[in-house]
């Protein structure tokens, strides 16, 4: 008969059996309950005849037979275990299944709510195609607060940061309505662009709550962004055919829906879809693979290609950079690109492995960048006075300046890292320490702008 | 003797099958009866039963149920239903077939050369 003692040590040894053996996707846990009944029963046979409990364990197990070869048989049988579920797979437990369906409740009313709140102005008179810059200016105002209510909701916010956020966002809203813009100017624009840019580091705090000090809290938000980004989009796309879908049938039977399609369903529906796609994030990101990484992986080479292409055409063909007005843009585009890359390969990144030869890639496409942007600075620099400080043009220069100084600084600690004179994480602590810069300077457009120049 | 993969792999639907037509059953107890008929010859890993057991599932030859056993834990029993019943009298006559052909021939080989038959290792089938 086994000692308690033993029979302890057995319990241990089936608990980190059954850890080890539920880390395999192709056998489920009502798979490894069947299992552990056999292990069980194979260890009672095996003491009974004589063995002591963990040699009658290290028999059964071993009987059990290797468990690579295990869960590919599972896996031959259930295939579609290898493919992660997109719909909420129903969890092993009560408790978190409950949790998840009151989440889901919580997230689909906030989307309904934001449906709602982006057509309360249509009661007040005011419309769509009328008051396009109202609609433009505000559209942050209308949505992202319901998504801040839903992780405060989620994270249990404490009071505190509750008011600081609600501070942050009724600022918003004085500041994008008080302003006498004039009718479809640079800088009533420029408040529409940059206002959910400094709304989202509000989103993120509420993300992040007590973690946003540390930098894996603000990585999260960095993950959380690329992956509801990417949702996003394909949300939209499948808004785009269920919209053109139902414009075409309806046209059939001699019903326009255009005028609601546009105010009504587009509207709301992308309203709405901001808060469901990142309970989807949430729900999901536990289940299935990010996206952001895999398809930084698959097009780091490609930009990088092409930049030291660019490169190498500009040195052999001589300085010819034709300056319009619009390069500027077009090259801040870029280095939002080159740091979306960099920070969703950062953000997938063991800090622990040792540099490789994607790495390389990376330093290279950070590299080129930013002797690409040095060319288009230099030769704007030359002729900023020609083209004259418009609103557009400082804020441009601003959005270049911001990102070149976080991009370059980059390319120092990575090249540090490369050469193995630091760590990878102070690149992670660097990126997520520069978060708030964004919405600082955003919010130095939205505040400061239209005074400087006039609300032109 | 070792009884080679695909063979066991082959044999395994009707084994399982014919094992629950005696009575309902769960893994544990299937597996010892598989040795007990076999007198230890048939050797199978435990855990590639249970893979076997969910493709018959699968396919409607069997139905399992959730059982508490009188140890107290949570045992999964699995019962044949008719479909399993008429597979296994498919496989049986496949495999009375592939038997009285192998034994045709183990037979004839007797008769031909009687002088080899001490010394060849194949004539074990009479048994199996």
């Amino acid at each position: 008969m086994p000692v308690p003692g033993d029979a302890v040590s057995l319990e241990e040894q089936i608990d980190r059996w059954r850890s080890y053996v539920r880390r395999r996707q192709a056998i489920h846990s009502v798979d490894v309950a069947e299992l552990e009944d056999h292990l069980r029963e194979q260890v009672a046979v095996l003491v009974d005849a004589g063995l002591a409990t963990d040699e009658a364990f290290l028999v059964a197990v071993k009987r059990m037979g290797d468990l690579d070869a295990l869960s590919r048989e599972f896996a031959r049988e259930h295939s579609d275990r290898l493919w992660k579920q997109l719909v909420v797979g129903p969890s092993d437990s009560e408790e978190p299944r409950a949790r998840a369906r009151t989440d889901a409740i919580v997230a689909f009313c906030l989307a309904v709510a934001a449906a709602v709140v982006i057509k309360v102005p249509v009661a007040f008179g005011i419309q769509l195609d009328q008051d396009a810059g109202f609609y433009a200016r505000n559209l942050s105002i209308f949505v992202l607060p319901l998504l801040t209510g839903y992780f405060v909701w989620k994270r249990r916010l404490d009071t505190s940061t509750l008011r600081w956020l609600a501070v942050a966002i009724v600022a918003a809203g004085v500041f994008a309505n008080v302003y006498p813009f004039s009718p479809s100017g640079y800088t009533e624009a420029l408040t529409a662009l940059h206002l959910p840019i400094a709304l989202w580091l509000v989103v993120g705090i509420a993300y992040a709550s007590d973690r946003w000090g540390q930098v894996g809290g603000r990585m999260d938000f960095i993950r959380f962004s690329g992956e509801l980004f990417i949702y996003y989009v394909l949300i939209a796309l499948g808004g785009g055919v269920f919209t053109g879908f139902m414009g075409m049938i309806f046209q059939a039977i001699g019903i326009d829906l255009e005028p609601i399609l546009g105010s009504w369903v587009l509207l709301c529906g992308a309203a709405g879809a901001v808060v469901i796609a990142s309970w989807l994030v949430e729900a999901k990101q536990s289940v299935i693979e990010n996206m952001a990484p895999v398809l930084t992986r698959l097009f780091t080479p490609l930009f990088a290609v092409v930049l030291v292409t660019f490169l190498g055409t500009l040195l052999w063909t001589g300085p010819g950079v034709d300056i319009e007005r619009d390069v500027l843009i077009a090259f801040d585009l870029l280095l939002v690109v080159v740091l979306g890359l960099l920070l969703y390969s950062v953000s997938a990144r063991d800090p622990r492995s040792p540099p490789g030869a994607f790495d390389v890639v990376q330093v290279v496409l950070v590299v080129s960048a930013l002797l690409a942007d040095a060319v288009a600075l230099w030769a704007i620099a030359a002729r900023i006075t020609e083209f004259g400080f418009s609103p557009n043009r400082v804020a441009a220069l601003g959005v270049n300046l911001i990102l070149l100084v976080n991009l370059a600084w980059s390319a120092v600690l990575y090249v540090r890292f490369l050469r193995r004179r630091g760590s990878f994480s102070l690149l992670e602590r660097w990126q997520t320490d520069y978060l708030p810069v964004y919405a600082l300077w955003a919010a130095i457009v939205v505040i400061a702008f239209p005074l400087v120049f006039g609300y032109i | 003797m070792e009884i080679n993969k695909d063979l066991i792999a082959a044999s395994s639907t009707p084994i399982v099958l014919a094992i629950l037509a005696e009575e309902d059953s769960y893994g544990y107890a299937i597996l010892k009866r598989v040795q007990e008929l076999s007198g230890g010859r048939m050797e199978w890993t435990d855990g590639m039963l249970y893979p076997v057991l969910h493709r018959l599932e699968r396919l409607g030859h069997v139905e399992a149920r959730w059982e508490v056993a009188e140890s107290g834990r949570r045992r999964k029993y699995y019962r044949i239903t008719p479909r399993g019943r008429a597979q296994l009298a498919e496989e049986r006559g496949q495999w009375q077939a592939v038997d009285a052909t192998l034994r045709g021939i183990w037979q004839a080989l007797c008769l031909r050369v009687p002088a080899s038959h001490s010394a060849s290792a194949i004539p074990l089938p009479q048994g199996a």
